[in-house]
């Protein structure tokens, strides 16, 4: 363990008492090498790695099978790639899902079977996954495990009554009675950041078409369409600002990571990809902020995962971003609070060859939303893509960043940090 | 792994309905547990809230609608989700967010506002079940559980009347807390008579539905001995999900309770659990389960928690002292708001807090323990002092 | 609001809620003709959500199955389990199972209960007998939730042999409620 603490410890058990003897030490060149190779060993134990990650679904419906039959697929792909035995390998499983989105109350009931988690360390949060994948590290980091699994999925297409569910979503004193459905506190939320950041109609267009165009290179993407920025200006409104093609329209699927430790990572994969840093975070819940044109909980998560990976300039750290894009808008929103572009440059920064290009994968506006499992399908592109690279010897893409979002009404929001150094 | 402390503890009133909102129950809690540690929410790194289903509040994502109530607002929150062992789940969460180096102060809050379901928080219960198989026949949670208390009954041989002495003592022992919603003196008799629900459970062998919240303040060893001279460790944490598949299973002896139960006593480098545990708040929804939980956790071997407790050795004067808060059948059952009850009782007993609750041995080890979802779910945390 | 807040007193951290000598816990209790009368205010919602589950392969086939008139179960070679309900992956072996398996309509009661109330805790007026039965065919343990019928509740003992009661075929629609209930096999 990496901190103050253990560091005090570790010199302690190391040197003994002569660190009393006063202010200043006096070591042999022998002593401060070995110092400096065991800190280090130590740092590098401390790292929490990806080792696996499967899918299955990625369609707006998927109905040949029950979610139960889709997480087995999804586990069976990550556990194999590798080589992992749930049933005695596994220290913890996370599994991130809400009660409506799967018309049950209590679902965590269901959730470890198809696992193989059954009889064993499993627990579920009321999050999205990329909130679980922060547990699972901190369970690696405290020794409850050395190998942890994440899953989430979505069975949208289950769900009939989506706008009842999100209605259901708000505070039932003041905003229930006014409104009834989500997507206009979204379309609130447009026009306040617009206002303030004096972005225009043709900038969140862009969007559109960026992310729906880069679908088209991505097998996951049942939305893609090779859109221009004037077509996407033609859609109707929903809640004016806001274009239909503006919002992520919902999708089937689920995605399931492994996560182990340092010293177990190394010897389960070749191509391990780093988590350098996490965060996470909420804003307040109460309409006003919602409706903030500053996505504060983005920010505030970045600063955690930024302290922990060392990040002082994310504009020039990072090769690549997956970025919250439920709503077009919300990519450039948080692509600001993120720090990977300031509204000036945004327009620019949103093209393939920017100095951080966001959503290469697509997005939500071609993946599909599929609800509090979008921060591992986000997830899943980076390390993909991070993968790839590494298969091709390219050498642009070695450090990427995670961003998700929860969803109106929730300003809950977390990021990764991730590497392949 | 980071030595994890509680330094502070509070909790509401548990009633039937309350007038606060779950967010202001949710407040109370966590102003009153801060109160407890000295503290300020300014002093906390991040915030778990824990809280069963969302169609008691009838509210979607119930714990973003809470986040400002229980001081999460600004900060890291994570709202853990076990059924009904989600109480003392929530200090297991906040525990390995201090003892992974992420928090040096965490706030954990359980919060339950069962009253606004119409008609009854019962129904909430319904969608719970398997939708193809079960859900059709118009089942509810009572059935489950007197299905298995009958399971537990007669693979032991155990008789209504053993079982209700739990609720004797625990309504018995709520008449000294108070937040109490059910402190009664009653007797064997009174429980044999009340009405049956769903045979063999009857109307005093259940915990009510409530409302209230519970918090507590954990903190890392060096904040916590800046704040106090008399923290109380938490040495050991575990937790265990079973199949769905209730209906596979043998319900007569809870396998995921011993499964969890023995990852803390793991932890906590315990062998010998009957002798090394002092006293503990056992998870009481109804009064088999405290005894069916006591032999999960190896406090008792397999169907002989009902002698244990008809010598009087569960009792608060006995030699191992079981729910001496009075548990859910006395102080009440607003879900993980019950659960964060047991931790802070167990913080009250462990510094000689506990006032007329104090139970009369010395204490310096105690263990709670929650259960939830199908019969499926065990949750455990030890305290040491 | 029809009652003033709970008065409170904080700032002096003695005065706090340590239960050593318990100062009043917050929370305002409501009576019941409080919130029955018109004193406190509500705000009323009422919802409806609608779902439609995908059954998936094996539930699937199981409700296939009871529309037909049969129990299915899946065997799974790793363990050698015939498991009711059937599911298409083994949750103790994590892998798939092998084959479809017809099992019989009788079984064995392994627990039973006799409920006086309805989902939403209100009396019935005709108490229900509810059971897991231990389906014959399948692995010792394998059953599932049902009611039981044509007894009365003194009968009813844990080890009962049962039978299912098939509704009509025309009125089977691929349920669980195919089967009405279960029934006493033997003369008891
Ligand atoms: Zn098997």
């Amino acid at each position: 363990m990496i901190n103050k603490a253990g560091i005090e410890q570790y010199l302690y058990a190391s040197f003994g008492p002569e660190l009393k003897f006063g202010r200043w030490l006096i070591v042999s060149k022998a002593f401060t090498d070995k110092l400096v190779g065991d800190i280090g060993a130590l740092l590098l134990d401390d790292q929490v790695a990806i080792v696996g990650i499967g899918y299955s679904g990625f369609s707006p419906a998927t109905p040949s099978q029950s979610y139960k039959e889709l997480i087995f697929d999804a586990a069976s792909r990550a556990y194999a790639e590798c080589s992992v035995n749930p049933r005695k390998d596994v220290g913890s499983f996370v599994c991130c899902e809400e009660d409506l989105w799967e018309g049950t109350s209590i679902t965590d009931e269901y959730a470890p079977d198809q696992l193989g988690a059954a009889q064993r360390t499993l627990c579920t949060l009321s999050q999205d996954g990329l909130n679980g994948v922060a547990t699972a590290y901190m369970h690696i980091k405290s020794g409850v495990a050395s190998i942890a699994v994440v899953e989430s999925h979505s069975k949208l297409s289950n769900v009939l009554s989506q706008s009842q569910v999100r209605e259901f979503a708000l505070e039932p004193y003041y905003e229930r009675p006014i409104l009834s459905d989500g997507i206009p506190v979204a379309a609130m939320q447009m026009r306040r950041f617009m206002h303030d950041y004096k972005v225009a109609e043709e900038d969140i267009a862009q969007v559109v078409s960026k992310n729906k165009k880069n679908g088209l290179f991505n097998q996951r993407s049942s939305y893609a369409a090779d859109v221009s920025v004037e077509q996407a200006m033609r859609s109707p409104f929903v809640w004016n600002p806001l274009r239909r093609i503006q919002v992520a329209p919902p999708a089937d699927g689920c995605v399931v990571a492994v996560l182990a430790s340092a010293e177990k990572a190394r010897s389960m994969t070749e191509q391990p990809v780093w988590i350098k840093g996490i965060g996470w975070n909420s804003a307040s819940t109460s309409a006003e902020s919602a409706v903030s044109s500053e996505a504060l909980y983005a920010k505030e998560a970045a600063k955690m995962a930024y302290k922990i990976a060392g990040v002082d300039s994310p504009g020039s750290y990072f090769d690549f971003a997956e970025v919250d894009d439920t709503y077009a808008f919300k990519e450039l929103q948080h692509a600001e609070a993120l720090g990977i572009a300031d509204m000036g440059v945004s327009k620019g920064n949103t093209q393939a060859d920017a100095p951080v290009p966001i959503n290469m994968s697509g997005g939500s506006l071609s993946l599909g939303d599929l609800v509090e499992a979008m921060g591992l399908v986000r997830l899943l592109e980076a390390v993909q893509r991070l993968r790839n690279a590494e298969r091709k010897r390219s050498k642009g893409l070695k450090r990427a960043l995670v961003q998700s979002w929860r969803g109106i009404p929730s300003s809950s929001g977390a990021v990764a940090v991730l590497g392949v150094e | 792994m980071r030595k994890v402390a509680v330094i502070g503890a509070g909790m509401t009133k548990f009633r039937h309905r309350m007038l606060e909102t779950g967010r202001e129950l949710s407040f109370e809690a966590s102003r009153a547990a801060l109160d407890s540690a000295r503290m300020d929410i300014k002093n906390v790194d991040s915030v778990v809230l824990g809280s069963a289903p969302d169609a008691f509040d009838g509210l979607h994502m119930k714990g973003e609608y809470l986040l400002d109530g229980a001081g999460g607002s600004g900060k890291p929150y994570t709202r853990v989700y076990v059924g009904g062992g989600t109480g003392v789940f929530i200090p297991a969460a906040a525990w390995w967010h201090v003892a992974s180096g992420v928090s040096d102060v965490v706030l954990a809050v359980g919060e339950e506002k069962m009253s606004p379901l119409q008609p009854h928080p019962q129904y909430a219960f319904w969608s719970i079940f398997d939708q193809f198989l079960e859900r059709p026949l118009g089942v509810t949670l009572l059935w489950i559980f007197s299905l298995e208390m009958r399971r537990y009954m007669s693979v032991y041989g155990i008789k209504e009347e053993d079982i209700a002495l739990v609720a004797v003592k625990n309504k018995g022992n709520a008449m000294d807390h108070p937040s109490a919603q059910l402190p009664m003196r009653i007797t064997v008799d009174d429980v044999m008579k009340s009405e049956p629900i769903c045979t063999p459970v009857k109307r005093l062998d259940v915990s009510p539905t409530s409302d209230g919240a519970a918090a507590l303040v954990l903190a890392s060893e060096d904040v916590a001995r800046k704040y106090t001279d008399d923290p109380v460790w938490i040495t050991g944490v575990g937790w265990n999900v079973d199949t769905t598949f209730w209906t596979n299973r043998d319900l007569c002896y809870p396998e995921y309770v011993e499964k969890a139960a023995m990852m803390a006593y793991k932890m906590a480098g315990i062998s010998n659990p009957r002798k090394e545990i002092d006293f503990a708040e056992v998870y009481d929804p109804f009064d088999y389960k405290e005894l069916h939980h006591m032999e999960g956790l190896q406090l008792a071997k397999r169907g002989e928690a009902p002698k244990m407790t008809r010598e009087g050795i569960t009792q608060r004067d006995g030699d191992l002292p079981i729910n001496p808060s009075g548990g859910l059948l006395g102080v009440g059952n607003p879900i993980a708001a019950a659960g964060v009850m047991k931790v802070a009782e167990l913080f009250w007993q462990l510094r000689g807090e506990a006032g007329r609750r104090q139970v009369k041995k010395p204490v310096h080890r105690g263990l709670a323990q929650a259960w939830g979802d199908l019969m499926q779910v065990g949750t455990v945390v030890i305290m040491e002092r | 609001m029809g009652r003033s807040h709970a008065g409170r007193n904080r700032g002096d951290y003695g005065e706090v809620m340590g239960m050593e000598n318990p100062s009043e816990p917050q929370g305002t209790a409501l009576t019941p003709d409080e919130w029955r009368g018109k004193e406190i205010f509500f705000r009323n919602f009422h919802t409806k959500f609608t779902y439609s589950w995908d059954t998936g392969v094996a539930i699937g086939h199981f409700l296939e199955a009871l529309k037909a008139g049969k129990i299915v179960g899946r065997s799974c070679s790793g363990c050698n389990r015939v498991l009711v309900p059937p599911r298409m992956f083994c949750e103790l072996c994590f892998r798939p199972t092998d084959d479809w398996i017809d099992v019989l309509d009788t079984g064995v009661v392994n627990t039973f209960s006799i409920s006086y109330v309805n989902n939403d805790a209100s009396r019935r007026e005709q108490p229900l007998f509810v059971a897991v039965i231990n389906i014959d065919g399948a692995s010792p343990g394998m059953g599932f939730l049902h009611l039981l019928g044509e007894v009365d509740a003194e009968q009813i003992h844990v080890g009962m042999k049962v039978r299912a009661k098939w509704k009509p075929a025309h009125e089977r629609t691929g349920a669980i409620t195919d089967i009405s209930y279960f029934k006493p096999s033997e003369e008891l």
